[in-house]
Formats: C-alpha cells, structure tokens, sequence
C-alpha cells in the first residue's frame, strides 16, 4: 500500500461539528435562466456528499460556487465557517490553500510537464525543490502514476488526466476537495479505476469531499465499498454495509429534491427521485 | 424573431468597456503590489521583444527605403533632393517606426495572447489557476503589460534605426546621394519633441496590445471557435486604437512641443 504522507498545511480550525461546506439558500442565474434556486444544504467535517442530477442542472455550478470561482446572485455560502461573500479576494485565495479540487475536464496546465502540473501549487509557494519532487513522486505513487512523471498531458489518456488532476488536487493534503464529475467521459474500467482513488482517499485521509456524478453506479459503488489496505484495492462493505460517512444530495430543475443517507435515497418515495435512481 | 436590440447592444459595449477598465486596472496595480512573477516577465519579454525582432527589423529596414525611393522622386521636383535624410529620419521617429511597430507587434502578439489565455479559459485552466490559489490577473496578465510596454519600447527604436539605415542605403546605392549629407540632415532635423514623441507613442501601444490581447483571452467564450474570433478582434481592436492612439499623442505633443 502506498499511502500519502506529505506534511500538510495548517489545517483549518473548528469545532468539531462546524460544517466545512454550508450552503443557505442560495441562487444563482445566467440572463433569465434560473439555474439554481434556493440551494440549503451542508457538509460536515469528514462527509462525502455526493451530488446527483441530471445534465444541466447546475452541479458544476454548484462547484464553482463552494470554491469561490463564482458568486451567488442571493443567499450565503460558508465555507469552513467564513462567509465567502465576506471575504475579500485575498481571503478567498487563502481559502483556496484548504481546497483542492478536481475538474471535469482535469484542467491540467497543457504547457507544463506531470510534475510541474502536480507540483504546481508548491512551485508558487516557493517551497524546497528537492522536497517538491519529493512530495510529487509520493502523490503520484498514490494515484500509481509515478512512470509518467515527465510527460506532457497531451501524452496522457482521460483516465490518466483525471489521476494527475486528483494528484494535484490532493499533493497539500487539503481539507476540502471537491470533484467535479471525475468519471465524466471515461470508459467503465477507468471510471472504477477513479472511484477507487476517491475512496482510497475518503478512507485514508477522512477528507471532506463533495463529488459531481452522472453515474449512479460510480456513486452507489462508492456508498457501499471502502479501501481496503491489506490488497490496496476497494472491496464491498460486508454483509450489504453502507459507509456512514457518504451522503446524497440530489438536485432537480435547479432545487434541493434530496438531501440524505444512502439508506434514505434507496428508500425514498418521492416518485421522481425512484425513477431517477432506478 | 429576435431583432437588433440597440439598447442590448449600449449595454453590452459599456459592459465590455467597463470589463476592460477593470482587468487594466487590477493589473496594473498589481505591478506596485504584492507576488510578482519574474520568470513570467521574462519569458514574455523574449517571446514578445526577441521573438518580434526580425519583423521588426525588416518592417522598419523596408520602410525607410521606400520612404526614401518616395521621397527623393517628389524632392527632385523641387530641387532639394539632399532633404531626403531629413525627411526619413522625420518620418521614421515620428510616425512610421512607433505606428508599424506597434501594429507589427499587435498583429503576432496581440493575437498570440488572446489565444493563449483563450485557449486556457475555454479548457478550464484559468479556473483551474484560480483554484490552485493564484489570480490569473497577476500571473498571466500583468507580467503581459510589462515585458509588451518595456519591449515595444526599445523595439520601436531598433525599427527607427534600421528605417533611417535603410532610407540612407537607398540614398547612397541607388539615389547616388552622399551618405553624410544624409545623416547630417537626419541628424539635424531631429528635434527633443520629436524624440520623445516618437518613444511616448510605444508606451501606450504595448499597454493597448497587452491589455486588449489579455482581455479578449479572459473573456473567451464558445469553444475553439471562440478562441478563434477572440484571436481575431483583438487584432482588430489593438490595431485600431494603435492608430486612434497615435493620433492623439501626436495632437498632445504638437501642444507640448509645437512640432
């Protein structure tokens, strides 16, 4: 097993049930397309929440706002307790030091080999070259891409993109990471490949994350299965076990329709939302 | 059936207007403070100044040789063909060295920074910079109006020098006239309004092509095929107030400098 050991920021401070991610009825619209309305929802310390919905409902908007790369029209976003829209540019860069994040189409910096994409965020810290390298070649043996450590992301396939995103996303083991749609576009095999690098994280580091998927397979597999250190590999939760620490939260037409436990979502009877999951 | 809006359109031109004046003016204010990306200056200093040079030097070498083939036919007429330096040197500092300079640049840079910031904004990479915790603004941008602004400067005058140069080979190899006489007469027609004028102009095309080429890429929209017409309109846009503002530095010197 290969597990992370980078020496890690100074993590946020807070109470222990302070939600890392809270979301009070916010909204946010494009000219007069409403995308999201009312948005109420949090995430604690330690929660995976996943984020359903159909195409175009507003996830990665969803995303951008969590991280401060947009701002909602009404309603108020804390993050780690602070109020982003109290924040000034600076603080929402400082913020940022605490997230990491995954985007949809890995936005990997085409100009910039693997270990300067990885190394990226220490770069602009200024931190030791030599530790540097150092702590990118142990985050890419955590995403088991080590070998492809001086290429280019145009040399790279999907799966491999979506592994160095996850890389750079995770190399200051952040407090918060935040995927948007990691499996989006990738066969079924590397989907599973990714699924088990986010839970590979979830279980090692205990990271709050918030997750984008179309896939209810890739959602449901991550509910019912954990890392298992012994194989290095996921494996099912005995006896149909759901992991406690994954939650849903499902968005329809641009509203909360589901905020829960997987047991919750399996079970609900709303008939939309039975529709949608069967 | 949607019509032409006018008022849509006041709207969306103040807006961009207002865009523009913002991203211009972060920075440039980002010069005086905090993180400054050196290595960035630099590399956009060889890109641009280095990479501009042959362009540059053979724009302003051709230049003055036609300027001078021209002027010696009209001169002739009126028996002062010995003013040819005179008028080569006028015109080179003046107006065609800062102006075909500028344009020069505008057209491989302006370009070549609205479709790389482009090309980064429509595959996330702008977003992706932000959240990895640097501002854009001051990594991308800024470094862009420094090294465009200094560079544009010196290249302005290499395109003088090799302008005056061509205009007295042109003199002497074809025109037959004598080559000191030439200098002499560029030499002495050339006064300090004249100078300065012909070095102010540069400055605000740098920041002209600099700012337009980084803001067109910062607002890209659509894909490759709005890469491309963001490539396009700064082009346009950079090389039309080039001239508009060649136009008005040179009423501003003529009321400094009466020249």
């Amino acid at each position: 097993m290969t597990s992370v050991t980078t020496p890690k920021r100074t993590p946020v401070d807070l109470e222990h049930d302070t939600p890392i991610v809270e979301f009070r009825n916010v909204s946010i619209a494009f000219d007069d397309n409403k995308v999201l309305q009312n948005i109420t929802f949090c995430v604690k310390r330690g929660e995976t929440r996943i984020i359903l919905g159909p195409a175009g409902v507003g996830k990665s908007v969803l995303m951008k706002l969590a991280n401060g790369l947009m701002l909602p029209d009404s309603g108020e976003i804390l993050i780690f307790a602070k109020s982003l829209g109290h924040m000034t540019e600076a603080e929402i860069y400082e913020m940022r030091a605490h997230v990491g994040m995954v985007f949809q189409e890995s936005a990997l910096f085409d100009s910039l080999d693997v270990e300067d994409n990885v190394a990226y965020r220490l770069n602009e810290e200024h931190v030791d070259p030599t530790e540097t390298h150092d702590r990118v070649v142990e985050v890419l043996q955590f995403v088991e891409l080590e070998k492809a450590i001086d290429k280019f992301p145009s040399e790279l396939s999907g799966g491999m993109r979506r592994r160095v995103s996850i890389a750079r996303a995770i190399i200051n083991k952040p407090d918060l990471i935040l995927y948007d749609s990691p499996t989006g576009g990738l066969d079924p095999i590397t989907s599973t490949t990714i699924v088990e690098l986010v839970v590979k994280q979830r279980d090692v580091t205990h990271t709050t994350s918030l997750l984008i998927t179309h896939r209810l397979q890739d959602a449901f597999t991550l509910a019912t299965h954990r890392y298992d250190p012994a194989t290095g590999h996921m494996a099912k939760i005995p006896d149909n076990g759901i992991d406690d620490s994954t939650k849903f939260l499902v968005l329809h037409e641009g509203k909360v329709v589901f905020d829960g436990t997987t047991d919750e979502l399996v079970h609900s009877e709303d008939p939309w939302l039975r529709e949608y999951i069967s | 059936m949607n019509f032409f809006s006018p008022e849509a359109y006041a709207k969306r031109t103040v807006a961009s207007v207002q865009e523009y004046s913002l991203l211009s003016g972060r920075a440039v204010a980002n010069i005086f403070s905090g993180k400054r990306y050196a290595a960035d200056i630099w590399t956009q200093m060889d890109s641009i100044g280095v990479g501009s040079l042959p362009i540059v030097v053979l724009t302003g070498f051709f230049t003055g040789c036609v300027l001078a083939l021209q002027a010696a036919v009209s001169l002739k007429e009126f028996g002062a063909v010995g003013m040819t330096g005179r008028l080569v040197a006028l015109s080179m500092v003046k107006e065609l060295g800062p102006v075909l300079t500028g344009l020069m640049v505008s057209g491989r840079n302006a370009s070549g920074m609205a479709s790389e910031i482009g090309s980064m904004k429509v595959s996330e990479q702008i977003d992706a910079m932000r959240a990895l915790g640097t501002d854009p603004i001051r990594k991308l941008v800024t470094p862009r109006i420094i090294a465009t602004v200094t560079m544009l400067f010196f290249l302005t005058i290499i395109s003088d020098a090799c302008g005056t140069a061509g205009g007295a080979l042109v003199s002497v190899v074809l025109l037959r006239l004598n080559g000191s006489t030439f200098f002499h007469t560029a030499y002495m027609s050339l006064q300090h309004g004249d100078i300065v004028g012909g070095l102010v102009k540069p400055l605000l095309s740098g920041f002209i092509i600099a700012t337009i080429g980084c803001y067109y890429g910062m607002t890209t929209k659509g894909g490759t095929q709005g890469v491309g017409r963001a490539t396009t309109q700064a082009v346009v846009v950079s090389s039309v107030l080039i001239i508009l503002g060649d136009f008005l530095v040179t009423q501003l010197m003529i009321g400094i400098f009466g020249r």
